[in-house]
């Protein structure tokens, strides 16, 4: 297939020895300690939405800002603690996209032909 | 209503040129699964929108929120935040290490055949249910909306089914990602215009708005009822165990959405992972404000409109057109129809596209040939006729089942197994050395047939319906249902991951472990993942 002639040959490449690399493991521990957190707050924080709604109803229909009660706002506000945390990532990401440049670079394998500068 | 007719044969015409167009553009195999590689960030974030935002979002979270208030707007909530699970587990994993498919990245270092042909199954068997689901759905649109034009629910469903054809057949992903493209604008505009005449009739001010909601009456058995549709619980109520459901669908939503294979596909369309991230991002951008702006549309409904009309009018599935006809007329209503077809045309292109690319790669190269394409251009050729065939079975199944079944059980379905079998193994095998090809199969085994299993004994499937509901609206068994939650979520997920942690530690496999090495520096760093082709 016309993509696999593009392909860098991946058979020169050590993978174990890239993995075991400190630069690859600081890269692995960087990207756990934002998704794990990052994932444990939004899955706590949707989750309580259902079970607040339905076992702390009459808290939640505690009205707010005229009639609009919290279980709207807290549904509400889902949106944008889905669209914080998205936006939180990006910015971590792009640490990220740097740190696995440099494992790639320290392995003297040329970066563009790994597709990772591709995006202008 | 034939101003309907004459938007919505422009939208075909024009996406009838761009699969002319693309057809040109999709001979090689990575041209047609994957559009080259070459659909720019924003472009696929308004795809995957396009690809996720169904009838079932437009039409039925409209006419949910329509007709139970609050409750459908949790809908709305889950449908978003389940791209979280995307963005930062499964989108620049996936793309880094795979090729075209969610099982290239199983079979990287699990043993392919047995693990390709499993997902395979699990693909198919979603793309197919919620495809069919959709066909329906168009069906009867079609016979609600165009009532006068004399178009059945058969022409319905053969015309919808001969265009999504044509999208793939023809036009492979780039036509698809250009339908997609296209119908989110729209989609997208439809709903803006609608939100702002629904604030536009309660004086701009948003307090008249949301007082209006505190008291929505409608006729409830016979006797006038006042509600406060900003209050939960009028359709998951304690009696039915709704907390649970709601718990149940939110997990389908949250871990199923990372593993729609429709939506996963998407992925492979961009030149690499930073890309499919930034795609992401626009996609959550545009469905979240979509439903967001479903307060609009479902309150607006109930509160402009009223139940009583909707229900008499086709039920709470036009809420939105009758929406718009209620506050603009008769051509904003014909809009906003077009909109609705355009809606599930895109969604079934993207769902035929994802089956035909996982059975031609996965199951009939990998699995079948062990690989190797006899002959040049046979993987796409058989995607082709896949996806001819699955059109076929699902025009067959849809007209079989006729426009007044029940199929809405038939995308939670999707989302169970999605969530169930697809899921765990996708994780497991990024982030768990010790997984392998036993754990694979049986996780994705046990995924698919709790799903189906507990949704058979659901009450989706079982209920005794009272005397003289209409026969194809009854439920298949008539008995009371022995899983009481309309969502197996909830213990389906937690079986799905049991099957693949049980089956790894049946064997052990060190092909597997020590290939973890290759697969994580993939996944991680990009280095040797697969690139935009020329055209």
């Amino acid at each position: 297939m016309a993509a696999d002639e593009q392909q860098i040959p991946t058979a020169v490449v050590e993978w174990e020895k890239l993995a075991a690399s400190e630069r690859f493991r600081a890269l692995v521990r960087a990207k756990r300690r934002f998704i794990v957190p990052a994932m444990i707050f939004f899955i706590v924080y949707y989750f309580a939405l259902p079970i607040l709604v339905g076992y702390a109803r009459p808290f939640m229909e505690t009205r707010v800002f005229g009639a609009v009660n919290l279980a709207y706002l807290f549904a509400l506000s889902q949106f944008f603690m889905a669209w914080i945390i998205a936006a939180l990532y990006v910015r971590a990401a792009n640490r990220f996209d740097k740190m696995a440049r440099d494992v790639i670079s320290e392995d003297k394998i040329d970066p563009a032909a790994a597709g990772q500068d591709r995006q202008a | 209503m034939n101003a309907a007719l004459t938007m919505f044969l422009f939208f075909v015409a024009v996406t009838l040129v761009i699969t002319y167009w693309a057809a040109r553009r999709s001979q090689s195999a990575a041209a047609f699964f994957t559009a080259s590689r070459r659909i720019t960030g924003w472009q696929n974030g308004v795809a995957v929108a396009g690809d996720y935002m169904s009838a079932a979002s437009f039409l039925g979270i409209a006419g949910l929120i329509a007709f139970f208030g609050y409750d459908g707007f949790m809908f709305s909530v889950g449908w978003l935040v389940a791209y979280l699970t995307v963005l930062l587990v499964v989108a620049e994993p996936l793309r880094n290490a795979g090729k075209y498919t969610m099982a290239d990245v199983l079979a990287y270092r699990l043993n392919p055949r047995p693990v390709r042909a499993m997902a395979s199954l699990s693909t198919l068997t979603v793309s197919t249910f919620y495809m069919i689901a959709q066909m329906v759905g168009a069906g009867a649109l079609v016979t609600l909306l165009l009532g006068s034009s004399h178009i059945s629910y058969q022409t319905a469903v053969i015309g919808v089914g001969i265009l999504m054809i044509i999208y793939v057949v023809f036009g492979g992903m780039l036509a698809t990602t250009w339908v997609q493209i296209i119908k989110a604008i729209l989609l997208m505009a439809g709903t803006i215009l609608l939100s702002f005449m629904v604030l536009a009739h309660f004086d701009w001010k948003i307090d008249n708005f949301f007082n209006a909601v505190t008291h929505v009456t409608y006729h409830d058995k016979g006797a006038v009822v006042t509600k406060n549709f900003l209050e939960p619980g009028l359709r998951y109520t304690a009696a039915n165990h709704g907390a649970l459901d709601l718990i149940s669908l939110g997990m389908a939503l949250v871990f199923g959405t990372a593993g729609l294979p429709h939506i996963l596909v998407r992925f492979y369309t961009v030149p690499d992972a930073k890309t499919a991230r930034v795609s992401v991002v626009w996609a959550m951008a545009l469905i979240g404000s979509f439903y967001i702006m479903t307060t609009f549309l479902g309150f607006g409904a109930a509160t402009i409109v009223g139940r009583d009309h909707i229900a008499s009018h086709g039920g709470n599935n036009m809420s939105a057109p009758l929406l718009a006809q209620a506050l603009g007329g008769d051509i904003f209503f014909a809009f906003i129809a077009a909109i609705a077809f355009a809606t599930i045309l895109a969604v079934v292109a993207g769902l035929t596209i994802s089956a035909s690319t996982s059975f031609a790669h996965d199951f009939y190269t990998n699995v079948i040939h062990k690989g190797v394409e006899r002959s040049p251009g046979e993987e796409v050729r058989v995607a082709r006729i896949t996806a001819f065939v699955v059109g076929a079975i699902a025009m067959f199944v849809a007209i079989l089942l006729g426009k007044d079944a029940n199929v809405a059980f038939l995308v939670a379905l999707a989302f169970a197994v999605a969530a169930s079998a697809n899921l765990p193994v996708i994780v497991f095998s990024l982030f768990w050395k010790r997984f392998n090809t036993s754990g694979a199969v049986l996780g994705l085994a046990t995924g698919l047939a709790a799903s189906i299993l507990l949704i058979m004994i659901s009450p989706s499937i079982m209920k005794v319906d009272p005397p003289g509901t209409a026969a194809a609206a009854r439920h298949l068994i008539q008995r009371p249902a022995i899983f009481p939650l309309e969502n197996p979520g909830i213990l389906s997920i937690p079986l799905g991951f049991l099957g693949a942690i049980i089956g790894t530690f049946l064997r052990r496999e060190p092909r597997a472990e020590a290939r973890f090495a290759e697969l994580i520096v993939r996944a991680n760093t990009g280095l040797g993942a697969e690139k935009p082709v020329d055209e």
